[in-house]
Formats: C-alpha cells, structure tokens, sequence
C-alpha cells in the first residue's frame, strides 16, 4: 500500500470553486500519478485557470481539499515547477536567459549578494537539459518564441520539482516550436508528472497519457484504454470537434 | 571656464549633478522597466504640495518636498495595488490635487517671495552643503537596497506574478520602489526641476536600455549617460547663463536623437 500512496502526486477531492457566488468549479475530483503526462481542456471560462492556481494555491480553497504528495497544500513553488501563460510579456526587459532561470531558486539557499557558484552551475545544467545553453548569455528578448518557452521551463525545473505544471505552453508558437516544446515535455515525463492546460487538442493527444476535461465539472479520461475503443493513434479521420465533445460527455 | 571649477558653489554643483544622475540611471532605470513613469511624473507633480506646505507653515522646503512626496508615493502604492482598474485617472487624480494644494497655499502666504520657478525648473547652481549631504544619503542608500535585494527587486519588476509565487513579497518591494522614486523625484527638483525631472528619469534609461543585456547594466550606463549629459548641460548653462535644467534635458533630447540615428543606421 505504501508504494501505492507513493504514486499519487496530487489528489484532489470534493473540490468547488465559486468567484462572488458564481460556481466555476463543481465537485471536481482527481487523482494525478506520478509519470503522468496529464492535459487539462475544456472551453474557455471553463475552469481550467481556475483549477491551475487552486493547485498552485494562489487562490484559497473554499470546499474539498488538494493533497500533493499526501499533505495538505502549501503556498510555495517548492513541489510544482510552474510555467505561466503568455511568456512573450516584457520582451524589452533587460535580463539575460541564466537569470530568468536563476530565479527558479529557492529563496532560502540563495546568496547574500549576487548569485553563488552552485546556482549559476545548476542554471546551467537545468539548460542543458532544455537544449538552450548556449543561449544562457543572450536576452531574453533576442529569443523566439519557443525558445523563451524553453528558458521558462528551465526555471520551472530549477528547483527539481516531481511535477511540472504549464498553462497554455504552446499559445505563441509556431507549429515547429510547439513540437519541439512537446518532446521536450515528453522526454521530461520519463521522469517527473506533466500536467499541461491547453486548448489546442491535435497535438496534445499524441503525447498525453491522461485527460481531463473540465468545463464546471470534471471528466477524466485514461488515453491508453480510450485508444483501444477509438484507434487515436490514427487521429487524421476523427473530427475534433466531436472527439471534443465526446470528451466533455463522458467519463472513462 | 576653468576658474569657474574654484567656486564653490560650482563645484557643489557639479557634485550634486553628479549624484543625482546616479540615482535618477538607478531608480530611472527601474521605473522605466516597471512601467512607472506616468507614477513617477504624478509623483514629481504632487511633491509641489509639499513646497506650498513648507513655504504656508513656514518649515524646510526640503522637509516638506520630502514628506510630502513619500506620503503620496504610499498612496499611489496602495491606490495601484488595490484598485488595478482605473489607475490612470487616480495618478491623474493624484497629479492635479498635489499642485493645486501647492499653488493655493503659496497663495495663501503672506508676503511670499521664494522664486517659484527655480522648482519648476531647478536651480542646480542653489545647491549647499546640507544638499549635498542628504543626496550622497540616498544614493548609498540606494545602493545599498540594490545590492542586497537586487535578485528580489529584478524578480519582482521582470515577472511580479510568478516572484509572488516564489514566496517574494511583491506588494512590500513595489513600494519600497515607490518611495524611492519619491525620494529621487525629490533631489532631482534641485537640480532640473519638478517638470523636467521625468526626463532626466527616462532619456538615458531608453538609451541604456537598448544597449543593456542585465538590468544592473542597464543601471550603470544609465547614471554615466545622465552624469555626461548633467555636466554638459551645466557647463552650457554657466557659459551662455541660461537655466541649467532646461539646458541638462535639452543635451540629454540632442544625445538621444543621435543615438538614435545612429542606432538605426548600424
């Protein structure tokens, strides 16, 4: 039993969320285990936000609870590696790609002044496992699209989180980017949880294992035993809308 | 000209031209990269309340900038974390109300004779001892906040969302910004005037910032652009006689439209 508790990373339970007596989430229950590769969708004010920063504890739980690890949750970046929405905000900001990423650290260990030798190595190793070190020295600014998702990542994966979580990773990005963005996802999944927000189901479904669908309530679908019923892998012939619609109807 | 540089009173001056461009590439810098600058104009035009106070009750002119500026720097602080939407007409609100206050109580004192313009305009050449001592305070001041909590600063006004999550006190560090850009708005009255302060404020960041990779660079070149640009103007302003303020932002507007040209051309 004890490897069992081991593997759910997150649980949520009885979960209700309402802004100003307006429900957005009803009795949302799920259980997130460890080496998923989980894609949150559903429409727009459906919830999804909603859900990423009740996990993230920004806003407060009013009904249910969220377990990560089997504690209660606490407000702190120290489990979950985090990458925001909308990266492409303040381009002109003079800060170099290691120092977006430096401040993944943990507070507690860093330096006094400036950044100590540790950290700087360990920004480096979390760039390389991006595949963006060579960039550590340039502008943020000066990157594409994809790459500043990279650098994004890295700072998520600093402080060696066991779950990764990204809203809308892929929304400015070209086709190509996306790809690379998603195998990059797909190769970190080897060893941490992936939990991903998006809306853009095509290209999502060749790489989750899990999804939930959320528009107030929840569906959770397991994709392995979906794939069977539904042959995906050949996903050219299934319209997306109804695949969509589907998703949203019923429970697997 | 060179006989000049015996005065003292020159010599205060070129000091304190100094100083205050340091401080104005620091916390201009920082203002500019936080987009803050209708805040810090609000701010420079508010603190003319503070004059009206000092001159009407009859205490430190300097006192009462001061006061008076932080006072509103906590009030933009609070209005603008706590009510996001409408900001623009609050700082608007905050802009007008401060000058009114200033302008109706100088009205009020009798037999008022302070040369009103030198703070609109500045009056660098004015600039004593105890001047000079409280802006070497603050810029070590300045320096030091910077120095020890430059990463939380540099988190915070890169990327406030995600700093909160990371367990920075976001609000906490925004007004401590806040306040000293109030306190540099103050100093830099001294020296070019509550009108023109916005410029010494914004004119060598944007060039600092096009050429900056790190913030702390930005910083740098920044408050060297703006001392270069003080002392020339200054210079100009004792050789011709006309008023240094306006002569500081007039070399700082040339320098930049060069700058730009240049920029474009490469």
């Amino acid at each position: 039993m004890q490897t069992k508790f081991n593997l759910r990373v997150i649980e949520i339970a009885g979960l209700s969320f309402a802004y100003d007596k307006e429900l957005v989430l009803e009795n949302i229950n799920l259980i997130v285990n460890h080496k998923d590769f989980l894609v949150f969708i559903g429409p727009n004010g459906g919830g999804k936000s909603t859900l990423v920063k009740l996990i993230l504890g920004i806003n407060p739980i009013q009904k249910g609870s969220i377990k990560i690890f089997g504690e209660p949750l606490q407000k702190s970046l120290t489990q979950i590696g985090y990458v925001p929405q909308n990266t492409n905000v303040n381009t002109n900001f003079p800060i170099k790609a290691i120092e977006v990423v430096m401040m993944g650290h943990h507070a507690h260990k860093r330096a006094i002044v400036g950044y100590k030798k540790e950290e700087i190595a360990h920004a480096m190793h979390v760039l390389e496992q991006v595949g963006m070190e060579k960039f550590a020295h340039k502008k943020i600014g000066s990157l594409s699209g994809g790459q500043r998702q990279r650098v994004m990542i890295a700072r998520a994966l600093c402080s060696n989180p066991k779950i990764l979580l990204l809203d809308e990773p892929t929304s400015n990005i070209d086709a190509d980017g996306q790809k690379q963005i998603y195998e990059l996802l797909r190769e970190l999944n080897k060893k941490i949880t992936v939990i991903v927000v998006s809306h853009d189901l095509s290209v999502v479904l060749q790489y989750a294992t899990k999804v939930a669908h959320i528009n107030k309530k929840l569906s959770f679908h397991d994709l392995e035993s979906l794939q069977k019923e539904f042959d995906l892998s050949n996903n050219a012939h299934i319209c997306e809308v109804e695949l969509l619609q589907m998703l949203g109807k019923r429970s697997c | 000209m060179l006989e000049a540089l015996s005065y003292e009173f020159i010599q205060n001056a070129i000091i304190a031209g100094i100083l205050v461009s340091l401080v104005c590439g620091i916390i201009g810098s920082l203002i500019v990269v936080n987009r803050m600058v209708f805040l810090a104009g609000g701010i420079a035009h508010a603190a003319y309340g503070g004059i009206g106070i000092a001159i009407f009750a009859g205490f430190s002119i300097f006192l009462g900038t001061t006061l008076f500026a932080v006072v509103t720097a906590l009030i933009m602080a609070f209005v603008t974390i706590k009510q996001r939407e409408n900001i623009d007409t609050f700082i608007g609100l905050i802009w007008a109300v401060g000058m009114a206050i200033g302008i109706i109580l100088v009205d009020l004192t009798p037999g008022y004779n302070v040369d009103l313009m030198s703070y609109l305009f500045g009056s660098i050449l004015a600039v004593n001892r105890e001047d000079l001592y409280f802006m070497g305070a603050l810029f070590t001041i300045i320096v030091f906040v910077m120095t020890f909590w430059y990463r939380d600063i540099l988190s915070v006004s890169y990327d406030s969302e995600y700093a909160a999550l990371s367990g920075i006190n976001v609000n906490f560090f925004y007004t401590l910004i806040l306040i000293l850009s109030a306190l540099t708005v103050v100093i830099a009255i001294k020296v070019v005037g509550l009108i023109l302060v916005i410029a010494l404020l914004t004119i060598p960041i944007y060039i600092a910032q096009t050429i900056s990779s790190s913030l702390y660079v930005m910083m740098i070149i920044s408050g060297l652009a703006a001392s270069v640009f003080t002392i020339t103007g200054l210079w100009l302003s004792y050789s011709f006689d006309l008023t240094s303020g306006a002569s500081i932002i007039l070399v700082s507007a040339a320098a930049l439209t060069v700058f730009m040209i240049i920029h474009r051309l490469r």
